[in-house]
């Protein structure tokens, strides 16, 4: 069974300002983008494309809705905001690198054909970050059964 | 003007698409990945093609690539922020901004990358 699903519930979490702000952020990341290439040149501006500025609000928003989910259950919910913010941060870090890869292979085939360039590297991105997702959740499944075997392991002995 | 209202727009819903993607798909690790979805490059390199030509929208990217590899790093102190200094969202988040900002510039030194 695949581990990956869909949660429409959560689009019912967020409040509609929130959508409006991240609209806001998208574009205003955009429009500053294209005023520092106009100012500085396409190199420099090229820079601010792989700019965390969405992810500032989208990290604060998990940690909102977890605080929020907790607090109407009676609880505090500070340190799993923080946790829930921390894994999608994580997982930002995967994307990362399919971000390279949508980099690398736009740069190389913009050159002859700006179709395939997009194609492609949207799909190197998606690749990427998901095969690097799958590794990363594969290794810690691994490690984590490792941990368990070793730690049964020891008791038994301590038994003898 | 125009150019940036129509910036604004094609970038505002670009990155809306992508977010709201994230937000609907579990695990939180999965959809994290669509935080460092190429929304605003998706965007701003359309725009770069219509306007000046293939050739100046594959200079954008090459600078990109110094960008993505901050952006891991940036990631990852964030992550450490929020788990060991316990900071909240909003302000590890924005410190680390910081962090981005000295990687990619300093790939870029080392690139040599000047136009």
């Amino acid at each position: 069974m695949s581990p990956i699903r869909f949660s429409p519930s959560s689009l019912k979490e967020g409040r509609w300002y929130e959508y409006l702000i991240r609209f806001a952020l998208g574009g205003a990341a955009t429009v500053f983008t294209g005023l520092v290439s106009s100012r500085y040149g396409a190199f420099i501006g090229g820079l601010f494309l792989a700019l965390p500025a969405i992810f500032c609000a989208t990290a604060t928003l998990i940690e909102k809705h977890e605080i929020r989910r907790k607090s109407e259950a009676g609880l505090a919910g500070e340190r799993r905001g923080q946790m829930a913010a921390a894994v999608d941060s994580a997982g930002t870090g995967l994307g990362a690198i399919g971000m390279l890869a949508f980099a690398i292979v736009f740069s190389f085939t913009a050159g002859s054909s700006i179709a395939a360039a997009f194609m492609g590297a949207s799909f190197a991105w998606l690749v990427v970050s998901v095969t690097a997702w799958y590794v990363r959740r594969k290794a810690r499944s691994v490690r984590r059964v490792r941990t368990v075997q070793e730690g049964s392991a020891s008791s038994i002995r301590r038994g003898r | 003007m125009t150019e940036y209202v129509i910036r604004f727009l094609v970038g505002g819903t670009v990155v809306s698409a992508f977010a709201m993607l994230g937000d609907l798909l579990r695990p939180k690790s999965f959809a994290g990945l669509f935080g460092a979805a190429p929304s605003v490059a998706l965007a701003t390199l359309g725009i770069a093609v219509y306007q000046h030509g293939a050739g100046y929208a594959a200079l954008q990217t090459q600078a990109m690539i110094a960008g993505a590899i901050a952006l891991a790093v940036y990631s990852v102190v964030v992550c450490h922020l929020l788990v060991r200094a316990k900071l909240r969202a909003v302000t590890a988040t924005l410190m680390s901004l910081v962090v981005w900002l000295i990687v990619a510039l300093g790939l870029l030194i080392v690139a040599g990358g000047q136009t």
